[in-house]
């Protein structure tokens, strides 16, 4: 059985104010996080104020866009086609959430290798997604 | 401060109804209230207290306050989805213990089998949320968040998907002597792995029903539930906590209950081997396996071995869980499984739960629950109660 990955409709990100340059990034074909100054680590999902410390000195860095599928899931229900949640460990230690594209969904494994990629949502927002690397 | 000993259970509730088209979510809060009222054996205006969660309509305690006519002096409406009960029930025992109020309602009522809710179609929260734009274009729903957790789980312990449905199995014995139960069938593990797949590794039967009614609890203190007619439910425990991301540190193989377990059992002066019944949230068949984990009951790792061969079956298994068959197979009303936790509690304390799945002298026991999504935000509480 194979489960070839196919286009699905993706929704747009709502913005929420700082949010941008995240998703600007993106349509460069970039993946951003945020990095604190004050306590030296790097979160995710980005914030305004760092949730190790909460100082405000945080400021974006972009990441390597490597990592590992950390857990992950087929859906195959509720949808017109199936797909693959997942998160991911990127190589910066932090885990974000994402989806599994442009392979067979059913050869996807936890801590399989992975690298970015981008898929544009319905109103044209680059969203960072993974396939295998 | 302890509540060990500070407050009782009094009154419990459970809305016979699994589908209520023609009731207003108002209507089944206040029915459901009026039923623990008249199971304490009180009445509306003996109530100081009213707790409720984000089911009850509008701004929560105001206007259900105002359906029901109460008049207060103590109220709270914490939201960490269905295991916000269970933290009522520790937040009315402090208000209790604290000699602020005497007798607190606690209500949960919902319509999601009539309203056509799923667990596979995503919930936005809309703007302002500020997880959700790194979120939900991902299709984030809620069964493939609990099965990336039983993912993780199976990859990293070896835990296997018979053992998840050896989970529904259990509820199953049970929920046959359930006449209000939505499944009322016995399941074989054969028949969980045979049903279809919803999001891998959760099948149709690893998930919970969706249905409608509700609950309530009367919390009171000592010298009125003593004064009450009723067997005598006591708190001896209770803890709460928030699990989430950890700033991208994500780590899905525990829950809160690692947190809340072993506080609410210091302050019940009690072990998990002395808990005779347990009333484990099982939206999903790895929620239970987890919290069971995460509660001291086993090992971690080991949750998929504990629950396999009806482990969990009172009567027959060294645990027995959710003998009303649970949110698997009974109830789930309002998506929220955490009051009907603490009502079976007290039916197997008081010796009223069915005869063919009471325990024998059940003295101790335990709820826990597990609410919002494991996959990425959500809250446990315990609580620990005791026949006097």
């Amino acid at each position: 059985m194979a489960t070839p990955y196919k286009d699905r409709k993706i929704a747009d990100p709502l913005l929420n104010i700082g949010d941008e340059p995240y998703y600007e990034a993106a349509g460069q074909g970039k993946l951003l996080l945020k990095k604190c100054a004050a306590c030296g680590e790097v979160h995710f999902y980005p914030r305004g104020i760092c949730p190790f410390c909460l100082s405000d000195k945080v400021s974006w860095q972009e990441a390597k866009g490597t990592g590992t599928i950390y857990t992950y899931s087929v859906t195959r229900r509720g949808g017109p086609v199936p797909y693959c949640i997942a998160y991911v460990k990127l190589d910066e230690g932090v885990s974000m959430m994402t989806n599994i594209v442009d392979c067979d969904l059913d050869t996807v494994r936890c801590d399989q290798k992975v690298k970015v990629v981008f898929k544009k949502s319905e109103g044209g927002v680059s969203i960072p997604m993974f396939t295998p690397a | 401060m302890s509540i060990n000993g500070k407050a009782y259970i009094v009154g419990a509730f459970e809305h016979p109804t699994r589908k209520a088209p023609d009731k207003s979510v108002a209507q089944l809060h206040a029915e459901c209230a009026a039923g623990a009222i008249a199971d304490a054996g009180l009445t509306k205006n003996d109530i100081d207290a009213y707790y409720c969660a984000g089911d009850a309509p509008g701004s929560g305690v105001l206007n259900m306050s105002n359906y029901m006519g109460l008049r207060l002096k103590h109220m709270d409406a914490t939201d960490c989805g269905g295991t916000s009960y269970l933290v009522h029930v520790n937040h009315a025992a402090q208000a209790i213990a604290m000699g602020k109020i005497s007798i607190a309602l606690i209500t949960l009522s919902g319509r999601p089998r009539s309203e056509g809710s799923s667990g596979t179609v995503v919930r936005s929260r809309g703007t302002g949320v500020p997880d959700e734009p790194f979120e939900i274009p991902y299709g984030p729903v809620t069964v493939n968040m609990y099965a990336m957790c039983a993912m993780r789980h199976m990859h990293q312990f070896g835990t296997t998907s018979e053992q998840l449905a050896w989970v529904k199995v259990a509820a199953s014995h049970h929920a046959q002597y359930n006449p209000n139960a939505v499944l009322q069938e016995v399941v074989t593990v054969k028949e969980v792995i045979d049903s279809p797949m919803i999001s891998d590794p959760l099948h149709r039967l690893d998930c919970c029903v969706v249905s409608d009614g509700g609950g309530a609890l009367i919390v009171a203190r000592p010298e009125i539930a003593k004064s009450l007619k009723r067997p005598l439910v006591k708190i001896l425990g209770a803890a709460e906590a928030p699990k989430h991301q950890m700033g991208g540190k994500v780590d899905l193989t525990y829950s809160a209950a690692k947190w809340t377990g072993p506080r609410a059992f210091e302050e019940a002066k009690v072990k998990p081997a002395d808990i005779k019944y347990a009333s484990i949230y099982d939206s999903f068949t790895i929620t239970v396996i987890m919290q069971l984990e995460d509660l001291g009951f086993c090992k971690k790792g080991e949750g998929g071995k504990f629950v396999s061969d009806g482990n969990l079956i009172s009567g027959t298994g060294k645990l027995p869980f959710n003998t009303d068959g649970g949110g698997l197979c009974n109830n789930h009303p309002a998506n929220r499984g955490g009051i009907t936790k603490v009502i079976e509690a007290v039916r197997q304390l008081r010796g009223e739960a069915h005869p063919k799945v009471q325990v024998k002298n059940c003295n101790l026991a335990l709820a826990h629950g597990t609410g919002g999504s494991l996959g990425t935000r959500h809250g446990g509480a315990t609580v620990i109660m005791e026949r006097e």
